[in-house]
């Protein structure tokens, strides 16, 4: 008995010296890192090509030319998308991440809010050349408004319409759609012999939120009001995601199976002629990969109400696309820096966003011929005139979770044939919002 | 002769040699007699404690404070400044009139149902697998291992193959059920929707009854045949024997085996997330993934981990009362 007793006293013992030892949280550094280890750095690259190794082929080279440059060592880790926030999270958490790292630019008002990102201020953007390099709209999505943004724009997307030429010839149809009406008629025209017009991804949360985002403006409607309250439940908004989720449930333009995809399986289907339409951001690597011949397909800018894409309610797209970032604990911060201007220069955005099939949000680099192809002037020209920033608000992230859920589960009523109406939309986008509110 | 297979008496002297003649061989370092009696336990104890502690016991410490914390993304980064909320968290998963306790308490009896019938049917399996292959016939060895390889393959793989097989257009279940035998009108969803808890089920008793079939073929081993042939002297029928001799005698296996089952189930969180990714349907939501949700997804780690002590003293009362039951039930059967 005794014996037991003391096994449990030291059991104890070891357990709270361990618990102090252990309990220490993240550690904030005020203004930024420091110089201690200035010849390495580690950098988490977002997986952007087809696969992992596929983007250490293309990014080490890059970085070999920077260390020649600099003589700074970087250390390259690929992760993929799935796990990339996840893992980001933890570097938070425990204060043990990477120097520089990739984030999705609808991410960077979440990540500003915990404080672990390098804030870009004047002096932190003359660093690197100047803000006035960078396009507006793609700084405008790296960070809540009026303060430093959390990260610099790297690689810009936006959504393009892309469509069959020989499945709109053989229907009898013209050319792509420019308004949703328009997109629906000939939708009708296209769905038919197990053939289907439109492609979606409704297990992919998102997804989903993409495409209710640029809907919701052209109703005139805003998912977070000024003060950054959640406003799911306004007339624009439920109208939004009914018109999106009635392509399936009202127009039938898009296949009930389209309602568990989560993996891009709307792509290929594309690809094989299955459907006709996607809306999508620079598919066109994707579409070559699966045998696909560029004069095959077309893309033009997403469709609007009336009239034509623009600010407001011709918004046709959200401002997508990379941002890179600094740990603010970075032990190389005037590295960190230096790495961050040499991939924000001219001529490493000309390379590594033609390499991905983005738009450079350089100005100077966007210029570039390469960038002139007819389907990636759609997306520069949505970015430049009709693309507005999801909601930088610090519950971004719990916001595509929460109404992208939404629209998954109205995705599912709509393909088991539960009828999709006013009230079911609301009741759901309603329940989004208090789980916000929690 | 008895001396070289009998261990060597211990000598409280100093070792006195054999006086065989031979080379003395080298003996240890000599532990002395007040370790060797007093602590020579903590000793050899000390590296399974110190890894217990860091696996286990500091992570869980850890995930209690964090509960009583207001641990959203503002202060994940210093949790020192994270504020103190007492137990304001645990009220706000136990509101059960609001959105996320409403949640949690679907998750929880979800999660309850899937445990019973994933326990029960891999029971189920594994006992009517195992009385099978009691039988010595060609093949049993073959069988065996067929039936064990659920259990032996990497879960990641096995359970997103299931999640191929269950596609709606392009899924083998619906190419059998719909396109072959035409049991079904359309093709069915099994991956959202109220289905999802029947694709649910189905891939963890796959999973899970080889464990249960492993086990309980174990325990079958050790009961002696001659209690069969008596049985059957005496004009026992199969059914008989099942319940007189085989359901007594894996007593104390299937004691183990469901309160194992039982957890492993309860807590699943590999299958569901492999299944339906990060949002699971309602349906199918269990309880694993709504907190890891909580946390991660919506980062609010100090409801999540609110959520998950909440699930830890329920899994702890609940095996609590299975052992203390069980175990009477022992001592009033007589055993020790």
């Amino acid at each position: 008995m005794r014996r037991i007793r003391a096994a449990a006293v030291i059991t104890l013992t070891t357990a709270l010296a361990a618990t102090v030892t252990g309990c220490g949280g993240g550690t904030s550094t005020g203004e930024g890192g420091s110089n201690d280890s200035p010849k390495t750095l580690t950098y988490w690259a977002s997986n952007q090509g087809p696969n992992i190794e596929a983007d250490k082929k293309i990014l080490t080279p890059e970085l070999k030319k920077f260390e020649k440059e600099t003589g700074i060592k970087v250390k390259l880790e690929v992760v993929p998308w799935s796990d990339l926030l996840t893992r980001i999270l933890a570097a938070t958490t425990s204060g043990q991440g990477p120097d520089v790292l990739n984030i999705g630019n609808t991410w960077s008002a979440s990540l500003q809010a915990t404080g672990a990102l390098l804030p870009w201020d004047d002096k932190n953007f003359e660093a690197i050349g100047g803000r006035d390099r960078f396009v507006d709209s793609a700084v405008a999505s790296a960070g809540a408004e009026g303060r430093p943004p959390a990260a610099v724009p790297l690689y810009s997307l936006a959504y393009a319409l892309y469509y069959n030429k020989q499945m709109f010839a053989d229907a009898g149809i013209d050319g792509p759609p420019a308004t949703w009406d328009e997109l629906v008629a000939d939708g009708k025209k296209l769905s038919k012999d197990g053939k289907w017009a439109l492609g979606a991804e409704g297990g992919n949360l998102s997804n989903n939120i993409h495409q209710v985002f640029a809907l919701s403006q052209q109703h005139g409607a805003d998912f977070f009001d000024a003060s950054g309250e959640p406003t799911f439940t306004t007339d624009g908004n439920v109208a939004a995601v009914k018109q999106y989720v009635d392509f399936m449930a009202k127009d039938k333009i898009i296949a009930p199976g389209n309602a568990e995809y989560a993996q891009n399986q709307s792509l290929t289907d594309f690809a094989k002629g299955k459907t006709a339409m996607v809306l999508w951001q620079a598919a066109a690597s994707t579409f070559a990969s699966q045998g696909m011949e560029p004069e095959d397909w077309g893309a033009a800018p997403v469709p609007v109400p009336s009239g034509a894409p623009g600010a407001d309610k011709q918004v046709n797209s959200m401002v997508a696309g990379i941002n890179i970032a600094v740990f603010k604990n970075t032990k190389n911060v005037d590295g960190a820096k230096k790495f961050v201007k040499f991939m924000t220069s001219d001529a490493e955005q000309k390379l590594l966003n033609k390499t991905y099939g983005s738009i450079p949000p350089v100005a100077a680099a966007q210029a570039d011929p390469a960038f002139a192809a007819p389907d990636l002037k759609v997306l520069r020209d949505t970015l430049a005139g009709s693309a507005a920033p999801l909601p930088q608000v610090p519950e971004e992230s719990q916001f595509e979770t929460a109404v992208g859920t939404a629209v998954k589960d109205l995705w599912a009523d709509a393909a088991s044939g539960t009828p999709v109406t006013t009230e079911s939309v609301k009741k759901r986008l309603d329940k989004a919002q208090q789980q916000m509110q929690q | 002769m008895t001396s070289t297979v009998t261990p060597p008496v211990r000598k409280t002297g100093s070792g006195a040699d054999r006086g065989d003649g031979g080379a003395r061989r080298r003996r240890l370092p000599r532990i002395p007699d007040r370790i060797r009696h007093g602590g020579l336990p903590y000793l050899l104890l000390l590296p399974a404690v110190l890894l217990e502690l860091l696996v286990h016991i500091v992570p869980m410490v850890i995930g209690i404070v964090m509960s009583f914390r207001e641990l959203t993304q503002f202060y994940i980064n210093n949790w020192d400044k994270a504020p103190w909320r007492a137990f304001d968290n645990y009220k706000i998963v136990v509101d059960f009139d609001a959105p996320l306790g409403e949640a949690l308490l679907h998750s929880f009896y979800v999660t309850c149902l899937f445990t019973v019938i994933t326990v029960g049917l891999s029971w189920l399996f594994g006992m009517a697998a195992a009385i099978m292959l009691q039988e010595n016939f060609r093949g049993r060895g073959l069988l065996r291992a067929v039936f064990l390889t659920p259990y032996a393959l990497p879960v990641y793989a096995a359970v997103i193959t299931w999640a191929f097989m269950f596609q709606r257009d392009n899924g083998i279940i619906n190419h059998v059920l719909h396109d072959q035998l035409g049991l079904t009108d359309e093709p069915s969803f099994w991956l959202i929707g109220d289905n999802s808890f029947i694709a649910l089920v189905v891939v963890a008793v796959w999973k899970s009854w080889p464990f249960a079939f492993l086990m309980l073929m174990a325990g079958l081993q050790n009961i002696p045949r001659e209690l069969y042939e008596a049985a059957s002297i005496d004009g026992a029928g199969v059914w008989q024997q099942i319940r007189k001799i085989t359901l007594p005698s894996l007593r104390p296996v299937n004691q183990v085996l469901v309160l194992v089952l039982f957890l492993w189930t309860f807590n699943d969180f590999n299958t569901p997330y492999v299944l339906f990714g990060d949002s699971a349907p309602e349906a199918a939501n269990l309880i694993s993934i709504h907190i890891y949700q909580s946390s991660f997804v919506t980062w609010n780690f100090g409801t999540g981990s609110a959520m998950s002590v909440l699930l830890l003293l329920f899994l702890l009362l609940v095996t609590a009362v299975y052992l203390v039951a069980t175990s009477r039930g022992r001592k009033g059967s007589g055993a020790v």
